[in-house]
């Protein structure tokens, strides 16, 4: 009897433990996003959005800031997405456990581990000053892209890793070559993994500031070309509450961060299960 | 039977690092026959399939020695086509493998790869692959639906009619009824029966019986050694080995 009650505590301790964990989370959840959204919705009039920022943001809009934004994380994802896919490729279809492979898995997990403003600071550097990009689009995105690679490799590498290994032997045995198997049987196959990472690395770009404050400037100018220096929104908002310039449009650049990251993810999701169903 | 060998392995040896999985086959097939593969688990008869197609180059410290021919030619010649030799080599493996992808698309996968992109086609070596492996009549309405909605018979079925689309010479199938039901594993064997017009089969049995049922010669394996080959009615009634006597009679595997 003794045995049976303790087994009872333990489950109702286990289950008083998992509900507070639950609930806590939702509700740290839900209060960040009260916050934001309930301080920042006011602001988001049309102009807002189609203006451009003037004296130093206090009054104005952040179109500038929403299209900078946009670039440099586009530029990111675009040079990221395919050296990441393609390594992840190398790493598990092209060669073996080696110490070639070993030596690159350790590489991308160290740069996993790297705070950002280690990659900015790197950026600054290397793409800002040694290559003599100064502060741009083009600098801020390298450096992203550097930023967001071991995510994107570790989340391709788990996808191509999850098919099972009879869709190679068929297409080897249907007188596929290892490209053809590759993009034709494994890559279709895992591309929802795929794009899963790829939405984590537009979150972490997004929100990144560090980073970008060292290597694309925080210039308010509409930026007009890749070498444009320009100023991302969780930048702007950073420089808006920590500079005391206005409180009201820092939580409204905050409210459009939140919505524009919770828009990717629902058209990214909704593609997704467009596809899935699509294929299946 | 005059018929010409298709394939002439000699003095074949397999091994995975340091397990040797084949020793010293010699064995001579004859074209457009069906001929069977049997004997317990981990006697080397998949080894040797796979080996046909050389799809043992994917396994990493898989080796051999000695020569497989096919027509005359060695599989293992450097200069031969790989991509080639498993067009002509069609493999059917133990469980249905379709691709997560429609039936049109499972069975057009192979001639796509091999380059052949018209529609008009492609429609054509389809229907006519699935009316080989006896599966049109079941789906020749839902072509576009995923070959997963299809039952367990249907998809090795589609197997079959995937590997068809290529025109193969030589079909190799791994216990393609391993998974399936009575009803379903007579339709793929009068399936192979008629196959048989045009190529040849090697076929590792479900059991004995089936090896009985359909296929013309079979081969005894037993631990990496062809214990004996014979005709299928002389190996069923009269085996000359001890060894084969007793597997088939089922005193052991």
């Amino acid at each position: 009897m003794i045995f049976h009650h303790t087994r009872y505590l333990t489950q109702n301790i286990a289950k008083v433990f998992i509900w507070v964990s639950a609930i806590s989370t939702i509700t740290v959840m839900i209060l960040i996003l009260l916050q934001i959204l309930g301080e920042g919705l006011p602001t988001l009039r049309p102009h807002f959005f189609f203006d451009s920022p003037r004296s130093m943001g206090r009054e104005g809009g952040i179109f500038s800031i929403i299209i900078g934004t946009i670039a440099l994380t586009a530029v990111a994802i675009i040079f990221a997405t395919p050296l990441g896919i393609g390594t992840a490729i190398y790493l598990i279809e092209y060669t073996r456990e080696s110490r070639i492979s070993r030596i690159i898995r350790f590489g991308t997990d160290c740069l996993a581990g790297v705070p950002s403003i280690i990659f900015g600071l790197f950026g600054f550097v290397f793409f800002v000053i040694y290559l003599n990009m100064g502060w741009s689009i083009l600098s801020g995105g390298l450096t992203l892209a550097a930023m967001i690679l071991p995510t994107i490799i570790c989340t391709t590498e788990e996808a191509i890793k999850a098919i099972p290994n009879s869709y190679r032997e068929v297409s080897y045995s249907l007188g596929g070559t290892k490209w053809q198997t590759v993009t034709r049987a494994i890559l279709p196959n895992a591309l929802p993994g795929i794009i899963t990472g790829i939405i984590l690395s537009i979150g972490r770009s997004i929100g990144e500031t560090a980073a970008v404050i060292l290597t694309a400037g925080s210039s308010l100018a509409m930026p007009t070309s890749l070498f444009s220096p320009t100023r991302t929104m969780s930048v702007h908002f950073y420089i808006l509450a920590r500079e005391g310039i206005s409180m009201e449009m820092a939580y409204g650049t905050g409210a459009v961060l939140i919505l524009l990251v919770l828009f990717i993810n629902t058209v990214a999701n909704w593609l997704l299960n467009r596809y899935i169903r699509h294929r299946t | 039977m005059s018929q010409e060998n298709k394939i002439v392995i000699k003095d074949f040896n397999f091994y995975y690092d340091s397990f040797q999985a084949l020793s010293y086959i010699n064995l001579d097939i004859k074209s457009k026959q069906i001929f069977a593969i049997f004997g317990p688990a981990r006697s080397g008869k998949t080894s040797l399939l796979k080996s046909l197609n050389r799809l043992t180059d994917m396994i990493f410290g898989a080796r051999h020695t000695g020569t497989i021919l096919i027509d005359g030619k060695d599989i293992y010649d450097p200069k031969l086509s790989l991509t080639d030799l498993r067009r002509r080599v069609g493999m059917v493996f133990d469980l249905p493998t379709p691709l997560p992808i429609s039936i049109y698309d499972n069975v057009a996968y192979g001639p796509k790869l091999r380059g052949t992109k018209q529609k008009k086609q492609l429609n054509e070596i389809v229907e006519k692959a699935l009316r080989s492996a006896v599966l049109w009549e079941e789906v020749k309405d839902r072509l576009n639906t995923s070959a997963l909605r299809l039952s367990g018979g249907q998809q090795q079925r589609l197997c079959i009619a995937r590997i068809l689309a290529l025109e193969p010479e030589i079909l190799l199938l791994d216990e393609p009824c391993s998974g399936l039901d009575p009803i379903s594993t007579m339709s793929i064997e009068e399936t192979l029966i008629k196959l048989k017009e045009n190529l040849t089969i090697i076929l590792v049995p479900h059991n004995i019986q089936q090896a009985s049922r359909v296929a013309d010669r079979a081969g005894f394996f037993l631990n990496g050694e062809l214990i004996e080959e014979e005709s299928v009615y002389q190996i069923f009634t009269r085996p000359k080995d001890k060894r084969t006597e007793d597997y088939i009679t089922g005193r052991f595997g």
